[in-house]
């Protein structure tokens, strides 16, 4: 497209705009009556097969034979696929090369089935094919596999675990200033270790894969998968086909939460079971399985050590964690990012121990790093406001960063002590009992507690189109996927606006890997890259339409300059002379064009500011702004009430604001679905989510969601969202901040935070269970 | 999962005789236990016999009390204006328990019989002593926070019933009816029904192979009236009880006449305690009285690595239930 006339900012073009507008979703007739097609449910292939796990028992060992004469009397058994049969890919991830190779797309640095090595509990050690999943399932449980067992390591908190710092020295973060000295000369000196429990994030839809080999070197993949690119990218390597014989399709995402953000080992192995059996082939990861399948946010250790003056501001932070991995992999969330980066503090370290041990490679969960790192910074927060004597939020103004301290750039924007004062007038912030443990309901123990939230804007790009037609019709594309969230709804709402029509005449597409390539929907950047390149794909029909109009004698803009033309509501007029122009209907008739279709590059964050400044920059500074001039991030404040039960251990959440700052909100309704999905997420892991593993056996203890517990209804109160009004013009074309990880982050924090108010006891440990709860109350507060 | 046949019985005649046929087979009722173990391969049974249409239904009143249908639906019970009038705790228990979709499925008699919730007895990887006899219990010094602390054994340490009607039903001296292959009926008290674990964990009730459960009926008591059932977990709704505990008073000018009390979650069967009621019976009805109730409880208690704090969570259940029903 014609770069000089990209907008800076996107101005609605419709009046009013239906950007901005609680639209309900666009999907949501087709959800709740079934007729939207998850992955799992393409069963119309001719042939389709399905195939099971069978998996290991042990953590750790060598498989020494397999007993198959049972499972291959079942009826139906296609094959029964082992490391000694499978057909093996072409590029493995289980060498650095080779993970290399394959990209981003791929987390785990070990791929089953190609060895005889069990590595974790649950991996899975053969594959069951048959005509029906009955079959497959009965088969897989008849199949014996022969384990020569080893003992297992089970975490960091395994004695015979090797640990190692995976900088070599470098530390974990940018770190700035002498923070050890200068904590050791701090009058406030604050310490507290951190342990987050290993979660899960078990989206209501398991991962699933179903593969068809549509000729023998052009794959078809109906998969869960949050990064259509990635995976198209990943199993192309993998499979050592150019990518465009790779094609995934996810039109509707039952959740991910992050763990749909890689190729995992089932989509891949079911691709080469479909080879193996030359027919289509189904698999669904169990509710079980998808403990062992798709990853999980690593159990970790923080300590936090604060200096301060005496008047509460931060001198120094230090940071250490330590966390599980895998035997091949070195990954850990980075939780220094946000310690570093949220308020002002001359000095900052930050160290990242790890600990192999048999398990499979975690992988990032809702704002990884930023939702554990926020726990305990936010409650090191809180414990200073208290040594202080001054209140929570005061502490926060007092040390309120306004310049990233971690790069020293400026805010694109930042509104976050209006989160503070709003959220604080949504609460009744005021009445606040200065001491805790005061505040009495019968038998209860009531607390409030807030804490700051904040997410970075990463760097995205992704391609979009937009087709016109000249009934007053669009359609608008891009290979996004919708987690659930309302990618369908918003981008509906943004393409209808850019083009000055109802949304009701606008269908959006995504999920397809033949649409245009756009970023993976994770790390928040969907909502803010996706919409800027719908944007700009409908500045670009326009622009198509335009040259069209001046170049045709009988058009009322004949012969002006394009650049004197604008668009309003689907009308082409001179800017100077609005009352000159024609609407694009009558332009398109006179033409003979049914249609006119606009591609467009969206950019989002560093990436979007670098593009402008090069763009509009003298030829002298050009090149000065590659990485973005400005930090950018989202804020908010979450506030919230518990009652603690004293006697009984058990803490409710009775009361929840969250403010947020995220740009521009395309969609206050599902925005704020967000904002309170994330909350919730954060209470489930403030006050009960934990996955166990046996600490002999390196196996978990309850894996289902009977065990597992998420939040219900019961464990919710009403709760308030607000956004902030703000306006962003670095971020992207649209002004768009990510919010789907924003709503996570300080919210353990806040929980506690209102814990330590009502019952004057710090708990450090998530989840902070009634056994937790009663423990620290036997302790003095 | 394995393949199976499925048949129904109209009578329990039919049920029976059709069990004798089929040694492996398993009656079916609402299927939440039954289906939930088959699925995970823990267990196999050649046949289904769907027992849902036996005509053991009913709640009503009778010359030994409330009598209540082994078939009756968990939430129709917990709702029965009777049972929440004469036996309050009886009916908070079953509210209070699972969720609605599945206390609308789950009968009375396979309620009695659900099974444990522990993770290793769950997860056929495991070794579990009460699964495979003699494979040993990793529990004892694994993951034992939502096991047993009280009538545990070095074999077996798990809440073998981990729900709640049942901790009710044993507070309040209520008597199964079972009827065996041969078509004959006997009554065997609640409390009579569970097994301590001892070193055959895997043997869980006194019911014999075939025998199905026709009722439960409860002797109506001033105590039962006055009755409560508190449950305690970390989650608000939908979850198993860390700690519960059923209790009934009869209190007279401030002196306690009679108590029940039973306990759930820190027993390996629900868990009467007479040693609690001995304590109560012709005290004040005070909180010293309680507390001094909820020790005698916990007497005995033995708890292991995680599950310590069941011994105080336990008493200040019991002691927050005495109050309550103390008023
Ligand atoms: C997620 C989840 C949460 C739960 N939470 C709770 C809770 O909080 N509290 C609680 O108390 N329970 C809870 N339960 C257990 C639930 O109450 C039981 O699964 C249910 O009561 C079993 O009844 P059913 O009719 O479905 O039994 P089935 O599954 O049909 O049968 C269970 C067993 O009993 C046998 N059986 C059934 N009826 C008879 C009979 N009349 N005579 C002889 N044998 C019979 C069957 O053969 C089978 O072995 C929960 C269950 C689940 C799955
Ligand atoms: S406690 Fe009982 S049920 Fe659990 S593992 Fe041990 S033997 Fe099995």
């Amino acid at each position: 497209m014609n770069t000089e006339t990209e907008p800076a900012f996107f101005e609605t073009n419709a009046a009013p705009g239906v950007v901005g507008q609680p639209l309900s979703r666009v999907d949501g007739r087709a959800k709740v009556t079934g007729q939207a097609k998850y992955s799992a449910e393409y069963n119309h292939l001719p042939g389709l097969a399905h195939a099971v796990f069978k998996t290991s028992d042990v953590a750790k060992g060598r498989i020494t034979g397999f007993d198959a004469s049972a499972a291959q009397r079942v009826p139906g058994v296609l094959a029964i696929l082992t490391h000694q049969n499978l057909p093996q890919p072409a590029v493995s991830p289980n060498t650095p090369e080779g993970k290399k190779t394959i990209g981003m797309g791929v987390q785990m640095g070990f791929l089953p089935l190609t060895s005889d090595q069990i590595h974790y509990a649950a991996q899975p050690v053969a594959m069951v094919v048959a005509d029906t999943l009955e079959h497959a399932q009965h088969a897989a449980a008849l199949l014996r596999v022969q384990v020569a067992p080893e003992a297992p390591t089970a975490s960091y908190q395994d004695a015979k675990a090797q640990r190692f710092d995976p900088s070599k020295g470098k530390g974990a973060g940018e770190g700035r200033g002498n923070a050890a000295a200068a904590f050791a000369s701090a009058p406030i000196q604050l310490s507290g270790t951190y342990t987050h429990a290993l979660n899960h994030h078990n989206p209501m839809e398991p991962g699933a894969t179903t593969a068809h080999w549509e000729a023998p070197d052009r794959l078809l993949v109906y998969d869960t998968a949050q990064g259509m690119a990635w995976m198209q990218k990943s199993l192309s390597k993998m499979l050592g086909l150019p990518a465009d014989q790779v094609r995934v399709i996810t039109k509707y995402l039952g959740g991910g939460f992050g763990c749909k953000g890689s190729t995992w080992p089932h989509t891949i192995l079911t691709v080469l079971a479909a080879k193996a059996v030359g027919r289509p082939v189904k698999l669904a990861l169990t509710r079980p399985q998808m403990f062992t399948g798709m990853g999980h946010r690593e159990d970790q250790e923080q300590t936090l050590r604060l200096g301060a003056t005496k008047d509460g501001k931060l001198l120094a932070l230090l940071h250490e964690k330590t966390s599980t991995t895998s035997p091949w992999d070195d990954y850990a969330e980075t939780n220094a990012k946000i310690i570093g980066m949220l308020y002002q503090c001359p000095a900052f370290e930050a160290k990242l121990q790890l600990a192999r041990a048999n398990v499979m490679t975690s992988t990032y969960m809702r704002a990884p790093g930023e939702a554990p790192g926020s726990f305990a910074l936010e409650s090191a927060m809180d414990d200073l406001a208290y040594r202080v004597g001054v209140d929570p939020i005061q502490i926060r103004l007092l040390n309120h960063a306004d310049k990233d301290p971690s790069t020293g750039k400026p805010w694109s924007s930042k509104s976050l002590k209006q989160c503070y004062q709003r959220g604080a007038e949504l609460f009744g912030w005021s009445q606040r009992n200065a001491q805790n443990g005061q505040t009495r309901d019968g038998k209860l123990l009531v607390g409030w507690g807030m804490a700051t939230a904040s997410y970075p804007v990463h760097s995205g790009q992704g391609n979009a189109r937009v087709r016109l037609y000249a009934d007053g019709h669009a359609v608008a594309q891009a290979a996004a996927t919708d987690l659930g969230t309302g990618t369908y709804t918003v981008m509906t709402q943004v393409a209808a606006d850019a083009l000055g029509l109802t949304p009701d005449k606008v269908r959006f597409e995504l999920g397809d890997t033949v649409l245009p390539t756009t970023i993976i929907s994770g790390g928040s950047m969907a909502a803010g890259t996706v919409s800027s390149s719908v944007y700009l794909a409908a500045q670009d029909a326009w622009q198509k339409l335009i040259k069209v109009a001046v170049m045709d004698a009988k058009s009322p803009l004949f012969r002006a300059k394009p650049a004197d033309v604008e668009v309003v509501q689907g009308r082409l007029q001179l800017k100077a002379t609005p009352g000159k122009g024609e609407d694009f209907a009558a332009l398109m008739k006179r033409a003979g064009l049914d249609d006119v279709e606009g591609m467009a590059t969206g950019r989002y964050g560093a990436g979007y500011e670098s593009a402008q400044a090069a763009l509009n920059a003298k030829s002298d500074d050009a090149g000065k702004d590659d990485a973005g001039q400005h930090s950018m991030h989202s804020f908010g404040a979450h506030f919230c009430e518990v009652k603690v039960d004293p006697e009984l251990g058990t803490v409710r959440v009775t009361k929840w604001v969250s403010v947020i700052a995220g740009g521009r909100i395309l969609n206050p309704k599902t925005a704020r679905s967000q904002i309170m999905g994330g909350a919730i997420m954060g209470i489930g892991a403030a006050l009960m989510e934990q996955t166990v593993r046996d600490q002999n056996l390196a196996r978990y203890t309850n894996a289902s969601l009977a065990d597992y517990h998420i939040p219900v209804n019961a464990d919710v109160p009403d709760m308030t969202v607000e956004f902030i009004d703000e306006h962003d013009p670095y971020i992207n074309a649209m002004g768009v901040k990510g919010i789907g990880e924003v709503s996570i982050v300080g919210t353990a924090a806040a929980v506690g935070n209102a814990i330590f108010h009502a019952t004057g006891r710090r708990l450090r440990s998530l989840p902070i269970t009634p056994d937790k709860v009663l423990d620290a109350l036997r302790q003095p507060a | 999962m394995n393949n199976f046949s499925y048949t129904q019985a109209t009578t329990a005649k039919e049920a029976t005789r059709q069990r004798k046929d089929e040694p492996t087979a398993a009656y079916i009722a609402g299927g939440t236990t039954l289906l939930d173990l088959m699925k995970a391969n823990l267990e196999e049974h050649a046949q289904l016999i769907d027992i849902n249409l036996l005509p053991f239904k009913g709640v009503e009143q009778t010359k030994d009390g409330l009598r209540i249908g082994a078939m009756e639906r968990m939430n129709d019970v917990g709702e029965h204006a009777l049972v929440r009038e004469l036996f309050p705790a009886v009916s908070e228990s079953l509210l209070l328990a699972a969720s609605p979709q599945l206390r609308n499925m789950a009968s009375i008699g396979g309620n009695i019989l659900q099974r444990t919730r522990c993770g290793y007895f769950r997860d056929a990887a495991f070794p579990c002593n009460k699964r495979v006899p003699g494979s040993g219990c990793p529990a004892l010094q694994g993951d034992n926070h939502n096991l047993a602390i009280l009538g545990t054994s070095e074999a077996c340490i798990a809440t073998a019933y981990p729900g709640d009607l049942a901790v009710a039903l044993t507070a309040f001296d209520a008597v199964l009816t079972l009827e065996n292959p041969k078509g004959k009926q006997r009554r065997v008290p609640v409390t009579e029904f569970y097994l301590l674990p001892g070193t055959t964990p895997q043997r869980e009730t006194v019911l014999e192979p075939g025998e199905l459960i026709v009722a439960v009926t409860l002797p109506l008591t001033a105590h039962a009236r006055r009755s409560t059932y508190l449950k305690v977990r970390e989650r608000a709704s939908y979850a198993y009880a860390l700690a519960s505990a059923a209790v009934g008073l009869d209190v007279q000018s401030g002196t306690i006449r009679a108590a029940r009390v039973a306990l759930g979650g820190v027993g390996t069967r629900p868990w009467r305690s007479p040693e609690a009621e001995k304590v109560l019976t012709g005290a004040p009805a005070t909180e010293a009285t309680f507390r001094a109730a909820a020790a005698a409880a916990l007497q005995g208690a033995q708890p292991r690595e995680h599950n310590r704090y069941k011994v105080e969570l336990a008493q200040n259940t019991l002691v927050r239930a005495l109050q309550q029903v103390a008023g």
